[in-house]
């Protein structure tokens, strides 16, 4: 119990240290500093205490669940490899971290880059601590976004945001990909959790879907891994500050890939796909990398293209595939992370001290530097595969593999030369690297006068380079239970016989060392003095960059051809693209109908009511006239349509439906009011437009004519045909049986909104509300057009005719006109106020509700505002519309909480009825305050609106006077 | 009755349709409103046409089912009724804000050439 409990603090705790970290301020670099390194000390003696049982060969286990039916759960699951992997993480960030405290500056925010580097070891824990290959991809996808975030740590700098772009786009992709390949992995497992799809392994190989779940899985693996073509990312991320590049580059990120395939070689490994592809790509990634890397003068962009090479070696051990070659594998990921998080660490030293990592220019530094000099070759050493280090060890061991015997075809064969050419390359590397730098002349012209680092600073460089000497001379009694204990976790039962001892004698993989660091040397002394006058590349290739072409397609990709298709599929122009949406429709609804039963369905007219008959050619004639004049007359258009708002609510009142009618004819009201008071900002229209008369025009009208009836009649014919059917419903009776038994009130219509359907309700008065107050935010920055903006003609014959008299003032033709009208305006406020009241009460029992209720008391207001000047009603009569709305939405929610504290559901209600003196028996059901909150809500959002749109008229105003004045001044 | 009311149905979204595809953004609203009494009346004509049985319950006895009309379209309707509203006056000022800017009330912003 204690040890899953550790496993599960093991992967919270940098999370938990990240944000902690993040909340810090800047200038606490060492609190900011301690905290980081105590996570990571803190993880690694939580690995410590699980070590008894990870060396027994045990797995230990935790299990969260997350989406169980899903087969989705947090399954923590650490094994030997697990172990190994999480030492690292943990193991080199502590390094980082100490490395880090010394290396950034003062304008560096200590804080984010702690707290980004906290949380990348975290995900790299998930990752690598994940029991089930669907969380494995999350960890996996947030490896992805924190290295974006730390490799672009220097966000000033556009080299900077370009490499993390770029590693994000490639290893974002391949993630997705690997995602994809996970799920085809799990479908022929038939699980996600990891120790069911390793049992499944004999399943998943014979699977037809085996070859495409490969090659996803192996792109998302590669992608990470920096292998041959996505290698070019890497180099680009040496933008990063060099912490993050050592911790990155060196132990975390890139090891993800060769984690995954060491994984998942006894699921998927073992076949000829598995040998040649990994296989073919590692050795080409080993042999392309050793190449650049000599040929790069960026200190780091040689540490980029080695690694690249180091990664493709561990890629092709993977692709062998056999027990020893697995052995290797983890035995190489081990050292190389060890090796080069110290040499880039050196770099890192030699650009902090110097101030440049361009190797033209440096020269000479071991005499101004010896200590750093002598850790720098010890490790370039290692990594070259020199006796006595820890790379040595490895490599000899790929060398073994290399040479044995295992498929026999042409690539098998030529595997020993293509490693030792490559070993020949990363001899020249090293020691052109070393040579360079720190030997030769003393450096001139400078940024920096370079001398030793801070104490602090070179001794995580110090304790690697121990590592590499320690592990390099005595490693079985060092590493070797921990390589042991991961290598038997991946293999179990087919563990082979290996020796990590120094000596093995004289034989093949020995001879093929001797031969490479004797051709390197050769290499390095016959070209060392071409290089630095050459270009950033090997001869000849190094035109072809990677980099380039991803940039490229990139822009091609995102930028030019979206914009060519749009161009040639879209438009700009919204008359086209509503006609296409039209008959998309028109199209779908035929498509499905078409062929249907009953699509010939018989006349029924013996109910036909000639009234009703009447009514439907006045709405009919309303609805056409306002289509035919909405163009050139808006007013009347306005008006025909409010005749066409009148059938629908008499036809609502005909068929058995009070509540709609009511509320239609209230908001009818309404939006005729607006679009009257919009009608004055639109301009003026007299004369016939000249293009409506061209055929082109006339085409387009006509076309439009037949689209529009087409889509009439089919709705026409489709309601037709629904309405005489038998109904068959019972959902609705369901609804009729229980309103007053459930909901406590008789209007079934408004039992649904308020009660059965609340939550429906109660988004659509957020909608609401969402509305009114975009419409005022849209007319608070509300510019009408200049031609609009002077006063309006008939304003002008009053003004003239107050003028011409004697004893009027301007306004008074308009005051007297109002007259009647005004007062009688005035005394309607609070019989509607009444009237609102009553629809709102009622509404629970009979027709009316918060809807109506709400319409007609904003109705009320509205009509103060026709009736009287702006002013005067606003001196007497304050209206806050977005009080009424924040109160609205609060109670409504309220009242939906507040069933939580009787431990019911979201918005249960509870209903009853109250005796009121006078009145009577008022249902004063949990639901009757909900519909207050919606009655509050759609009286403040229609306030809002119609207030924000009569207010222009008055701003105008005040501004054309303010304008007059300043003119007769 | 079911006759006249689809063909009513029809006249309204067929006028509706057609101002929709229409250049002038005022057209375009007037075509909404229409469109938006088409459907709601073809939502609303969903639960068949009843006289005299609005869903307004006795409070005692038992109910029958039968006796009224049908309360779940009538219900989506009232909401869409608002709704309506709502987009037709934001629908309004953006005609307003879009004819301040632009000076022309074409709903692209500009004339066509």
């Amino acid at each position: 119990m204690v040890q899953q409990s550790l496993l599960l603090l093991l992967l919270v705790l940098p999370f938990v240290g990240s944000i902690f970290a993040a909340t810090m301020q800047a200038k606490a670099k060492n609190a900011v500093a301690w905290l980081s390194g105590g996570t990571m000390a803190v993880g690694l003696g939580i690995l410590a205490a699980l070590w008894p049982m990870i060396s027994a060969g045990q797995v230990v286990r935790d299990y969260n669940a997350w989406l169980p039916r899903q087969g989705i759960n947090l399954t923590l699951r650490m094994d030997g490899l697990a172990w190994i992997f999480a030492l690292m993480v943990l193991g080199i960030g502590l390094m980082v971290v100490i490395y880090a405290r010394y290396y950034l500056s003062s304008r560096d925010s200590a804080p984010r880059f702690f707290a980004l580097l906290l949380a990348f070891a975290g995900s790299m824990n998930g990752m690598i601590l994940s029991g089930n290959i669907i969380v494995l991809i999350v960890f996996w996808e947030m490896t992805s976004l924190f290295s974006f975030l730390l490799i672009g740590f220097w966000h000033h700098t556009p080299n900077a945001r370009d490499g993390a772009r770029m590693a994000l786009v490639i290893t974002g992709t391949g993630g997705l990909c690997l995602l994809a390949g996970m799920l085809l992995i799990g479908y022929m497992a038939g699980s996600y959790d990891l120790d069911r799809v390793l049992a499944a392994a004999d399943v998943i190989r014979a699977h037809p879907l085996y070859l495409p779940a490969l090659i996803l899985f192996l792109l998302g693996a590669f992608t990470k891994s920096a292998q041959f073509p996505f290698h070019f990312w890497l180099p680009n991320a040496m933008a990063a500050p060099t912490p993050v590049s050592a911790y990155l580059h060196s132990a975390t990120m890139v090891k993800m890939g060769v984690f995954l395939l060491v994984r998942f070689s006894p699921v998927l490994g073992g076949t000829p796909e598995w040998f040649n592809i990994v296989g073919g790509v590692g050795m080409i990634t080993l042999t392309i990398g050793a190449v650049i890397a000599l040929f790069r003068h960026d200190l780091k962009g040689l540490l980029a293209y080695s690694t690249i090479s180091h990664l493709g070696l561990i890629t092709a051990l993977c692709g062998i595939g056999s027990p020893e070659a697995i052995v290797a594998a983890i035995f190489h990921i081990m050292n190389h992370a060890v090796f080069k998080a110290s040499l880039f660490m050196a770099a890192g030293i030699v650009d902090h001290e110097t101030g440049t990592r361009d190797m033209r220019r440096l020269s000479g530094l071991a005499r101004y530097m010896p200590m750093t000099a002598t850790l720098a070759t010890v490790a370039a050493a290692a990594m070259a595969g020199v006796p006595l280090l820890n790379g040595f060890l490895s490599k000899e061991m790929f060398f073994a593999e290399a040479y044995a015997w295992h498929s026999g075809s042409p690539f098998d064969d030529s595997m020993p030369y293509i490693a030792v050419l490559a070993s020949t390359f990363s001899v020249a590397y090293s020691l052109r690297l070393i040579h360079t730098v720190f030997f030769g002349p003393a450096p001139v012209d400078l940024p920096k006068v370079p001398h030793e680092p801070v104490h602090w600073m070179r001794r995580p460089v110090e304790l690697l380079v121990l590592l590499c000497l320690v592990v390099g001379i005595v490693p079985a009694q060092t590493v070797g239970p921990w390589l042991d204990a991961a290598a038997r976790s991946v293999l179990g039962d087919a563990m082979p016989y290996y020796s990590l001892a120094l000596w093995h004698g004289i034989n093949a993989p020995l001879i093929m060392s001797c031969i490479a660091v004797a051709a390197g040397v050769l290499v390095y002394c016959v070209t060392a003095s071409r290089i630095a006058s050459g270009p950033e590349g090997p001869p000849l290739i190094h035109r072809i960059r990677g980099a380039r072409m991803f940039d490229w397609g990139l822009v091609k990709l995102t930028w030019k051809w979206p914009r060519s298709t749009a161009r040639f599929f879209g438009t700009d122009r919204l008359q086209p693209q509503l006609r296409l949406l039209v008959l998309i429709g028109l199209f779908c609804a035929t498509y499905s109908l078409w062929g249907a039963a009953r699509l010939t369905p018989a006349l029924v007219l013996d109910n036909a009511s000639v009234i009703f008959a009447l009514i439907w050619v006045v709405g009919a004639a309303c609805a056409v006239g306002a289509a035919w004049q909405a163009k050139y007359h808006r007013f009347a258009a306005l008006i025909l349509l409010g005749g066409a708002g009148l059938v629908t609510v008499v036809t609502f009142v005909w068929f058995s439906a009070p509540d709609l009618a009511v509320t239609q004819l209230l908001v009818e009201i309404v939006t005729t009011v607006l679009l009257l008071l919009g009608l004055r900002w639109l301009p003026k229209r007299r004369e016939e437009i000249s293009s409506d008369a061209l055929l082109r025009s006339r085409i387009r009208r006509r076309v439009d004519l037949v689209i529009a009836l087409c889509c009439g009649g089919g709705i026409a014919l489709i309601s037709y045909i629904v309405m005489t059917m038998a109904p068959g419903n019972l959902a609705s009776d369901w609804f009729l049986e229980h309103a007053y038994a459930e909901g406590g009130g008789t209007n079934v219509v408004n039992v649904i909104l308020v009660d059965f359907r609340g939550f429906d309700t109660f988004g659509e008065i957020a909608v609401l509300a969402i509305v009114g107050l975009t419409v005022f935010a849209l007319l608070r920055r509300f510019r009408p057009a200049m031609e609009s903006n002077e006063m309006t003609e008939q304003q002008r014959w009053q003004n003239a005719y107050d003028d011409a008299q004697d004893g009027r003032e301007r306004g008074d033709t308009v005051r007297d006109y109002l007259l009647v009208p005004g007062v009688i305006m005035q005394w309607m406020f609070p019989v509607i106020m009444v009237l609102a009241a009553q629809l709102f009460f009622r509404g629970h029992d009979l027709p009316g509700g918060g809807f109506a209720a709400g319409v007609a008391l904003a109705i009320a207001f509205l009509l103060q505002y026709l009736a009287a000047d702006v002013t005067w009603i606003e001196d007497r009569l304050r209206i806050l519309p977005v009080r009424w709305i924040g109160f609205g939405l609060l109670v409504a929610v309220g009242t939906g909480m507040g069933s939580w504290m009787f431990g019911y559901p979201f918005m249960t209600t509870y209903s009853q009825y109250i005796r009121v003196p006078l009145i009577g028996d008022v249902p004063a059901a949990s639901a009757l305050i909900f519909d207050l909150g919606v009655f509050a809500t759609v009286v403040g959002a229609v306030v809002l609106m119609l207030i924000a749109i009569a207010h222009q008229s008055l701003r105008w105003s005040r501004a054309r006077s303010a304008a007059e004045e300043k003119e007769e001044e | 009755m079911e006759l006249i009311l689809s063909m009513g149905i029809g006249i309204l979204v067929a006028s509706g349709t057609w101002l929709v595809m229409r250049p002038r953004s005022f057209q375009v609203i007037v075509g909404l409103c229409l469109l938006s009494y088409g459907v709601n009346l073809f939502i609303f004509s969903m639960g068949r046409l009843r006289t005299a049985a609005a869903p307004i319950l006795p409070k005692s006895g038992e109910i029958d089912p039968t006796a009224f009309t049908d309360p779940i379209p009538q219900a989506l309707v009232l909401t869409a009724i608002v709704i309506s509203f709502a987009t037709t006056a934001l629908f309004l000022v953006v005609l307003l804000a879009s004819r301040g800017f632009t000076g022309t009330d074409h709903v692209d912003g500009k004339e066509r050439q």
